[in-house]
């Protein structure tokens, strides 16, 4: 037997737990609505042998919607993990960083001036990569590890959300109540449209990010200097994996709106159940996948039809405060 | 010719100048050991020749090719380095620190091999951590934890191999341990090894060419019982001292001379 593991059984065990989960969710998720359908008739209609009226409400009104709420969580929990990987902090996730306030203050800009959904997701995405960007700039002339880092992204998140209450004030009512719907994190009335683009990203980067970035993120673990004399590229990783990170973030975000804290808890959530070290892509994907699907299931259950981004801000607020204390504990703050 | 060599380095970290027209040479099959004053460059050099820090002047060369444009994978088969800060990931097992080692032997289409699982085997033996294999890295005491590292910096399978002060942090018993460690692997499998010390009487033990730094220059170099004179350690550390042979070796052992008392206590 040997004595290393490449992928730990552990991992692959929750991974595919948290998929089991995510699945009882969503169909659960599938028959809630104004026309319940009971979980076994879900499960039927998904293998093509439902009624006429089950197949349109499940495949064609509830499916798309529950697709996107897997897919923006696989997204924000595979970001969170390549930017917790890399800033070597629980705390270096992109809504604490700003990528996320970064795509919500350019997506509102849009939504006030009138723009198209189209201009929307580019302005998200924009907003997102151009924060990204912007953080490095600044602080990442020394490495990107530690608080400094950190709090260099707190400082732009005030920044960014001042800048989008500035805008609030600019727009008129209307717009206005779209523009909160869109910031609180919503997966209603998404469809093929938000889902079908993200697919495709998640397609394209996740490979790159487990498969190109993965082993060279392993070692960045360990510190630039071991990781450079073992021939990591450090700089130029680094920063692609960021961008690429910052890329699969802002994505998400611009079909479903700023969804909070997901990509913060998932990937700490998988570090501490797989107990494995690397930035634990896959094992996150699944925990965000079933993160999102159960606050959205939470949210529409909740006797009042609350967006999920509020769902999801409630629980991972509570996270938040539980990990500062706990790492206070440890004495790593 | 030697394997890795620097030729009139200027090394700065952004506009604070470190060194000028700093040239040195580490002689094959040697364990060269650098030492000097604090804050006179021998951390920076070794930056320098493992290719941390770029030269803002003149060139380190390895086999005749600029360490700067050489492809990063292709230096770290050749040079293998062990930093002074380095993090073990959480949770993360003693074999799989090691194997980590053997990062640039793998690519995108070669994976981990019968090969590598041998090669990581031998690394944890020759460092005497084979029995630790399975256990995690954050449990284990300041010197096991050092021989992890260097496992894992054997793993990497390079013939010459730099550390940065190696000792830091340990105490006497686990700095010989890891200095006997580097000795044994320098003349069993004929590594070339350089490595930045402080305790001078140790450099004098173990190191076959002595590089002996001041300000950014090398003050002297050469075999430790040439170089480590009284004269050198005034002038290289404007320590007084008087240098004999050490019993057990025979090399150089300094001795600071001792306190000499102030004016007011010698009057009364």
């Amino acid at each position: 037997m040997s004595k290393v593991m490449v992928i730990r059984p552990r991992a692959v065990v929750i991974g595919a737990g948290a998929l089991l989960a995510m699945t009882a969710v969503a169909v659960l998720t599938l028959g809630t609505g104004d026309f319940p359908i009971a979980p076994a008739d879900v499960v039927k209609t998904l293998a093509g042998q439902g009624n006429a009226a089950q197949t349109f409400i499940i495949n064609e009104l509830r499916l798309p919607r529950v697709v996107t709420a897997i897919l923006v969580g696989m997204a924000l929990a595979a970001g969170g993990a390549v930017f917790q990987s890399i800033t070597r902090n629980p705390l270096g996730s992109p809504d604490i960083l700003g990528i996320t306030s970064g795509a919500g203050a350019a997506a509102l800009a849009v939504v006030i001036l009138g723009g198209s959904s189209t201009a929307l997701s580019l302005a998200a995405i924009t907003g997102g990569i151009g924060t990204a960007l912007l953080i490095q700039l600044i602080g990442g002339r020394r490495g990107l590890q530690g608080y400094r880092f950190i709090l260099i992204g707190v400082g732009m998140t005030a920044i960014l959300n001042g800048i989008m209450g500035w805008l609030l004030t600019k727009g008129v009512q209307m717009e206005n109540a779209r523009a909160l719907l869109w910031l609180a994190g919503s997966f209603d009335g998404r469809g093929w449209e938000e889902a079908l683009p993200l697919l495709g990203v998640l397609i394209v980067t996740i490979p790159i990010l487990a498969v190109v970035c993965g082993p060279g993120l392993r070692m960045l673990e360990m510190g630039d200097d071991v990781a450079a004399g073992l021939g990591v590229p450090v700089k130029r990783l680094r920063n692609g994996a960021l961008l690429v990170a910052s890329l699969v973030v802002a994505c998400a975000a611009a079909a479903a709106g700023p969804v909070n804290f997901v990509a913060l808890i998932a990937p700490n959530i998988a570090r501490r159940v797989t107990r494995a070290p690397g930035p634990n892509l896959l094992p996150s994907m699944a925990i965000g996948a079933l993160l999102t699907v159960a606050a959205d299931w939470l949210a529409m259950h909740s006797g009042y039809p609350l967006p999920v981004g509020v769902v999801t801000g409630g629980l991972g607020g509570a996270y938040l405060v539980w990990l500062l204390i706990s790492e206070r504990k440890a004495g790593r703050i | 010719m030697s394997r890795l060599s620097g030729t009139g380095l200027t090394l700065a970290y952004d506009k604070r100048v470190i060194a000028e027209q700093l040239s040195v040479e580490i002689p094959d099959g040697s364990f060269t050991v650098i030492i000097g004053p604090n804050a006179c460059g021998k951390s920076t050099l070794l930056r320098a020749l493992s290719r941390l820090l770029k030269p803002a002047a003149g060139t380190v060369l390895l086999d005749g090719g600029d360490v700067h444009s050489l492809p990063t994978r292709t230096v770290a088969r050749t040079l293998g380095l062990l930093p002074q800060s380095s993090t073990a990931p959480d949770g993360i097992t003693v074999a799989e620190l090691v194997a980590r080692g053997r990062y640039p032997h793998q690519g995108l289409l070669r994976r981990w091999s019968e090969r590598d699982e041998q090669v990581v085997t031998e690394s944890m033996a020759a460092t005497g951590v084979g029995d630790l294999a399975d256990r995690n890295v954050d449990e284990l005491s300041g010197g096991q934890r050092q021989r992890v590292w260097i496992a894992m910096a054997l793993a990497q399978q390079t013939p010459l191999l730099l550390l940065d002060e190696p000792t830091t942090y340990l105490d006497i018993a686990h700095q010989i341990e890891v200095l006997d460690l580097c000795a044994e692997l320098h003349e069993r499998q004929g590594r070339t090894l350089v490595a930045v010390l402080h305790d001078l009487n140790h450099a004098a033990r173990y190191a076959t060419h002595l590089i002996a730094m001041r300000d950014g220059k090398v003050a002297r170099s050469g075999p430790p019982g040439e170089v480590l004179t009284a004269a050198l350690v005034e002038e290289v550390f404007g320590l007084p001292c008087r240098v004999i042979d050490d019993p057990e070796t025979g090399t150089p052992l300094v001795v600071p001379a001792a306190r000499r008392k102030t004016s007011v206590q010698a009057e009364v």
